[in-house]
């Protein structure tokens, strides 16, 4: 299943004032794999995944989704595989009801009555939301937000999920619910996060940017026990693996 | 700003009543918004002094509110809202225009308070029906029906992204005001902080709005807004306009009230 592939090949990105937000970034990232990318504020995450939809294109370098460079040509049926979950779920929910909302990608896709209806059902129920159909998006709670927003391009098929901060501005247990739904998905993820915890559980591989270059890549544990690395890097090690600071127990 | 928060909450509910399922709801856009335009007409379309014939009208609106199964308190409550603009079009007719046109025994009722009279009456029926259309249409249907009828695309699309933006442009207003107050210790605003507020709010809606349209295009929004419902122009949808526009026309050329009066009083006009 070749489709569910990303490849970006010494991505380079300036903004027209000239700030290089991107310098050479090149990955491969593998069918059903679960991609962190970290790093710094400002270390040019949210660059690189606006990249991976189309939405801003590449100073120099390439990106293939799939089997297909990412041209004009190809970006509708990119745009269909490569779902894209934004940070904040109010600028992803504009339709008068969470149904409609969920219903807004497929009806695009071109897809009719009990099709869309269908999966608009799927797609709510898989994120534990089948009783807010009916609700206006603002009515809801940070938590239900996040879970329609997944929904709504749940709803779509992709066979690539890409999460902006998943977990950002959750509480605990929002935060846990949206964990173990991410932990259930089988297509390949990518997310961008601060929640080096979320990661540690979630994602099979680490991507550090740093200064619009990749430093780091490599499966969590190694990135994480690399100091020096993450120093370097303005980050830090999860907190789950740093000692505890009341009975000062380390972990190795 | 509270007020507004709420005044913008329940302009919402408006739209939430569009998703019910009546007989009305299922009609397809189209025939709703044309009857309510030639209601419009109609209703616009009467002399400045005339007051009597413009009541019937309401059969309309009520109807509307009756079939559609709206709630009647909230709909006359946001008819109200907007009545104010008509008292201060319609307030100096009677200072300037005091010729009596009527006379009820001893009282005299000058040409001013009669197109006075008109102008509210009239606002009330026009408003209503918008309102009253929204709330069993929903507003991406009456865009829809808009450029279903023949309206370009680009303004129909361009509506509903206003749409869409007037609340996004409110929520940060509000915020931002919130926090300006906050650190303002009670001080009004000068008109420089009132300048550099607006302008933040532009670039910061401009941005939002950035952020809006990017989550539509990556869900393949190409331009045409889809609504649930795949209504057709049937059979009941040309009863609804035809029925409807006949009884509009017939009123406009009939004086019902004049009638059924004449009928009670036995005197005919």
């Amino acid at each position: 299943m070749s489709h569910h592939i990303v490849e970006v090949r010494n991505l380079r990105h300036v903004y027209p004032d000239g700030t290089v937000a991107l310098r050479d970034v090149s990955f491969r990232i593998t069918h059903g794999e679960s991609v962190a990318i970290i790093g710094a504020n400002g270390a040019g995450k949210s660059t690189l995944l606006l990249h991976l939809n189309g939405f801003l294109t590449p100073t120099a370098g390439e990106i293939r989704i799939g089997d297909y460079p990412l041209t004009k040509a190809t970006l509708p049926e990119i745009r269909r595989t490569v779902g894209m979950v934004f940070q904040d779920p109010d600028d992803q929910l504009f339709m008068p009801t969470v149904y409609d909302d969920v219903a807004f990608g497929p009806l695009n896709l071109g897809l009719s009555g009990t099709d869309v209806e269908q999966r608009v059902k799927d797609a709510l129920e898989k994120v534990g939301a089948g009783h807010l159909q009916e609700k206006p998006p603002y009515n809801l709670s940070g938590g239900e937000k996040k879970r329609v927003a997944i929904a709504t391009v749940l709803s779509m098929s992709p066979d690539i999920l890409v999460m902006d901060e998943p977990t950002d501005g959750l509480d605990p247990h929002a935060r846990r619910q949206l964990m173990a739904l991410l932990r259930e998905f089988s297509h390949t993820r990518i997310f961008t996060s601060h929640d080096l915890d979320m990661v540690l559980e979630l994602c099979s591989r680490v991507i550090i940017l740093h200064e619009g270059e990749v430093r780091g890549d490599g499966p969590p544990l190694e990135i994480f026990r690399n100091d020096e690395l993450l120093a370097r890097c303005r980050l830090e090690k999860p907190l789950s693996m740093q000692g505890c600071p009341v009975c000062g127990g380390k972990v190795s | 700003m509270a007020s507004i928060d709420g005044a913008l909450l329940d302009f919402k509910r408006l739209d939430r009543l569009a998703t019910g399922d009546t007989a009305i709801h299922r009609l397809d856009p189209r025939a709703k918004v044309l009857a309510t335009l030639v209601f419009v007409v109609t209703v616009v379309s009467f002399g400045k002094y005339e007051v009597t014939p413009l009541v019937p009208f309401l059969i309309f609106p009520v109807a509307m509110v009756a079939l559609g199964n709206l709630p009647v308190a909230y709909v006359i409550k946001k008819i109200a809202l907007l009545c104010p603009f008509a008292l201060v079009v319609g307030i100096f007719n009677p200072i300037f225009d005091r010729e009596v046109l009527v006379q009820i025994g001893s009282l005299g009722i000058t040409g001013g308070w009669l197109s006075f009279a008109s102008i509210v009456m009239r606002s009330i029926l026009t408003v209503g029906a918008a309102i009253v259309l929204v709330g069993v249409t929903g507003f991406p249907g009456v865009c829809l029906a808009l450029e279903r009828i023949g309206m370009p695309r680009v303004f129909a699309v361009q509506l509903l992204f206003l749409y869409r933006y007037i609340f996004v442009l409110t929520d940060e207003g509000s915020r931002m005001e919130r926090a300006r107050k906050l650190r303002s210790l009670g001080k009004k605003m000068e008109p420089g902080i009132f300048g550099s507020l607006v302008g933040h709010l532009l670039l910061r809606t401009w941005q939002r709005a950035e952020r809006i349209h990017m989550a539509m295009l990556a869900r393949g929004f190409t331009g045409e807004f889809h609504t649930r419902r795949d209504t057709r122009f049937g059979g009941r949808e040309l009863l609804f306009l035809l029925g409807w526009s006949t009884l509009f026309i017939i009123l406009r050329f009939l004086n019902l009230s004049q009638l059924v009066g004449s009928l009670v009083t036995g005197i005919s006009p």
